[in-house]
């Protein structure tokens, strides 16, 4: 098991890459908290279940905590309170993102593909510049990330639809689809942002992308939203390797190709929307992230898709903490393009990128 | 095993196939040869199921193959694409292992089954040496021989494969056909579609060619491969001998130059004169040979060309009624062409002819002070520039006072 042995390997080595980092990027901040102090803190924070009471139709679940180390409370509410969903919800974005780009990728057969190439981002866009704008009533109290989540669906659904003729969908015609929706709907946001009037500077802040003022509520439904759509991708992951070969050898070699691209894409759109829905168009995380993965452990999705998406999560995370840790808060999406478009570069120029 | 009944494919409104029956046997090789564009690959991709013909139905085993999910479909049928595009690195193994996708479920690993079907296929189709090389670093040969090595793990018991050897050279095209056959002799059903018809003849039971929107025929190769069809088939000139070693048909294409009309007789023994006859042969001209001994390269070669040969037993001398068919055959004739040993007794077939010309070979002590010389590539371009022999008759006199 030399192969699945190096999947465990890696993904044990990013997640404690990603421990670390989130653990670094907590004690960051106007309060320096040592690593250690935020290490204590959230272990505290770690409960296990130790019972079970059913009364009537309510399931009672008593938890304890496994550790008490001593921390000040000033500190623990820093940490738990201030800047751990921040972080998190970071964590998820750049999962979601990374995850939905390497899925693009092999879709596309194209290193160049990015979460957002079939208008989810578009979609959002409009979604969350329309509900800031004209704000409308979202049932389930939804609000901005609901207007944006929806319209990031709808918006695939609508390149999905396009590009599809007997039940087939090229791929290049759902590329071609994407942008011209992309550009479609760049020109809807900007309409908008004329008409803006006083909440030009709130819909500005959210295309470029952050993740200030998130909350505990925000990184659960996140969680869930993202989580259980990357287990079904992760069971595909040798379905999209075959379809790297190209969709006649793919369907030759016993891949259902129009239904495993049809659930590649849905899953990773609603993956992607729900990044974006919280976070505001960050870019680069879902195109350099799987691309610099795909240089470290290989082409397999097997491996790339846990690894890139694991990467994913540290990458924006440690972003961000740049983002905030300034004087002057900027938004992440701009760190990432500040950070990524000359990583990428630098890439392009080493290693020929051959054969798109 | 494979029947192929009433298929017609299209794209948009353009016709590409129509009317397309044929069967495999198991156990046997079906060669699709045909011009390019003929729809060779288009059939393939019909049996394959990748592609939803217009009309017809392609069974395996009896059950047709669009009842079938692409699963079932690829643990009964694996094939070679023409090319591939993998985009990105892939290791030869990791290529070859995808071959085994239909026999694995969602969540199952490759066990010692699968990965010794690996191997195997990469032995055999000889790319284990380059096993951990990324697959984008090949040539298109090596390529070529990974995808068939993939479509080996596959491990079905039909075999399709599109211009196999297309891109192989002549070492590896050989040993692809002969892993086919031994495929074949295990009880595989394979079809190929070939460009190269002589390999195609060589290596298949069985030839169906496509021309036209259609099979042109189908059947043994030599019933298939004859200058008439192929006539139809590729609107070009070839001519059909016999491979060496094999009672395959050999299709040698003819330049499509005017065709020389001439009718010559040839004198002389050897390879000098065997080539002589086949170049012109070749330039359209109407042959005739002698007289030679039988069994002679010359001999032979006019036998395998359709051309008239007067022939002696060897050693025997040449006999009277020999050198009188002889004389016939070269005073019939637009012009007399020396090549090679001509052996004492056949001046009076040289002389009986009116023109003469002598082809350069490399032991020249014949060529001669009393013929014109040429190298053989000028053989045709000489010949016609001399005057038919309807019109000779008036110069003959001249003729004969210069060459006496």
């Amino acid at each position: 098991m030399r192969f699945a042995g190096r999947t465990v390997g890696w993904s044990s080595g990013l997640v404690a890459v990603l421990c670390a980092v989130v653990t670094t990027s907590a004690g960051i901040g106007p309060v320096w908290i040592p690593p250690a102090v935020v290490g204590k803190v959230l272990l505290n924070a770690v409960v296990v279940p130790t019972g079970i009471s059913v009364s009537g139709p309510a399931v009672d679940v008593t938890t304890a905590h496994v550790f008490s180390y001593a921390v000040s409370d000033l500190q623990t509410q820093i940490v738990m309170q201030v800047r751990l969903p921040r972080i998190l919800l970071g964590a998820v974005v750049g999962f979601s993102l990374a995850a939905a780009g390497t899925i693009m990728q092999g879709i596309f057969r194209n290193p160049m593909a990015d979460p957002s190439i079939i208008g989810v981002s578009s979609g959002a866009a409009v979604g969350a510049v329309g509900f800031i704008v004209a704000p409308v009533v979202i049932p389930f109290g939804l609000g901005l990330r609901g207007a944006a989540f929806v319209g990031a669906l709808v918006a695939a659904f609508g390149v999905y639809l396009i590009a599809t003729r007997n039940g087939r969908t090229p791929v290049a015609t759902l590329l071609l689809a994407g942008v011209a929706i992309q550009t479609f709907l760049g020109a809807v946001v900007s309409f908008l942002l004329l008409h803006s009037g006083e909440s030009i500077r709130r819909a500005l802040y959210w295309l470029m992308g952050h993740l200030k003022g998130a909350s505990w509520p925000e990184v659960t439904s996140s969680v869930v939203l993202v989580a259980v759509p990357f287990v079904v991708l992760l069971a595909y992951a040798r379905d999209l390797n075959v379809m790297l070969l190209g969709e006649e050898d793919a369907q030759s070699l016993g891949i259902e190709v129009e239904r495993t691209k049809r659930v590649l894409l849905a899953l990773s759109a609603v993956i992607t929307a729900a990044g974006v829905a919280v976070a505001g168009i960050v870019g680069f995380v879902g195109l350099i992230v799987p691309h610099v993965m795909r240089l470290l452990v290989g082409p397999d999705h097997r491996i790339l898709l846990p690894t890139a998406a694991l990467a994913g999560a540290s990458f924006l995370v440690a972003t961000d903490t740049l983002a905030r840790s300034g004087s002057a808060e900027v938004p992440v999406g701009i760190v990432t393009a500040v950070l990524g478009a000359p990583f990428f570069l630098y890439l392009l120029r080493k290693r020929e990128v051959h054969e798109l | 095993m494979l029947d192929v009944s009433d298929l017609a494919v299209s794209f948009g409104e353009q016709s590409v196939v129509s009317s397309v029956d044929f069967s495999v046997d198991r156990g046997s090789l079906v060669g699709l040869v045909g011009p390019n564009g003929a729809g060779k690959t288009t059939v393939l991709r019909a049996v394959k199921g990748t592609l939803n013909p217009d009309t017809g139905t392609v069974r395996v085993d009896g059950e047709p193959i669009s009842d079938r999910s692409a699963k079932a479909v690829s643990r009964l049928v694996a094939s070679t694409p023409q090319g591939t595009s993998l985009s990105f690195d892939f290791s030869v193994r990791q290529t070859v292992e995808m071959g085994r996708t239909p026999h694995l479920g969602r969540f199952d690993r490759m066990d010692d089954g699968d990965r010794s079907a690996v191997e195997t296929a990469m032995e055999r189709a000889s790319v284990a040496k380059f096993a951990d090389r990324p697959f984008t670093s090949l040539s298109g040969g090596e390529r070529q021989r990974v995808l068939l090595a993939r479509a080996l793990a596959q491990e079905t018991p039909v075999l399709l494969l599109d211009e196999p050897t297309a891109n192989l050279d002549i070492n590896h095209a050989v040993r692809t056909l002969e892993l086919v056959r031994t495929l074949v002799g295990d009880g595989k059903t394979a079809i190929a579609a070939i460009h190269d018809l002589n390999l195609a003849a060589r290596y298949c039971d069985k030839l169906v060619l496509l021309a036209g929107g259609g099979i042109c025929a189908a059947g043994r190769p030599a019933d298939v491969l004859t200058s008439d069809t192929l006539r139809d088939a590729f609107d070009a000139e070839t001519l059909v001998t016999t491979q060496p070693g094999t009672d395959a048909p050999l299709v040698t294409p003819l330049a499509d130059r005017e065709t020389v009309d001439r009718r010559i007789h040839v004198v002389g023994t050897g390879k000098p004169a065997a080539s002589a006859v086949s170049t012109l042969v070749g330039a359209g001209c109407r042959v005739s040979v002698g007289v030679v001994p039988a069994g002679d390269a010359a001999a032979e070669r006019s036998r395998d060309l359709d051309c008239e040969a007067v022939t002696v037993p060897a050693f025997a001398g040449i006999d009277d009624a020999a050198r009188e068919r002889a004389v016939e055959l070269a005073q019939a004739a637009d012009a007399v062409v020396i090549a090679g040993e001509t052996g004492d007794g056949n001046s009076p077939v040289v002389r009986a002819g009116g023109t003469c010309l002598a082809v350069e070979t490399d032991e020249s002590d014949y060529t001669s002070t009393t013929h014109d010389t040429v190298p053989l590539a000028a053989l045709p371009a000489s010949v016609a520039s001399l005057p038919p022999a309807s019109e000779r008759d008036a110069t003959l006199p001249l003729n004969q006072s210069t060459t006496d």
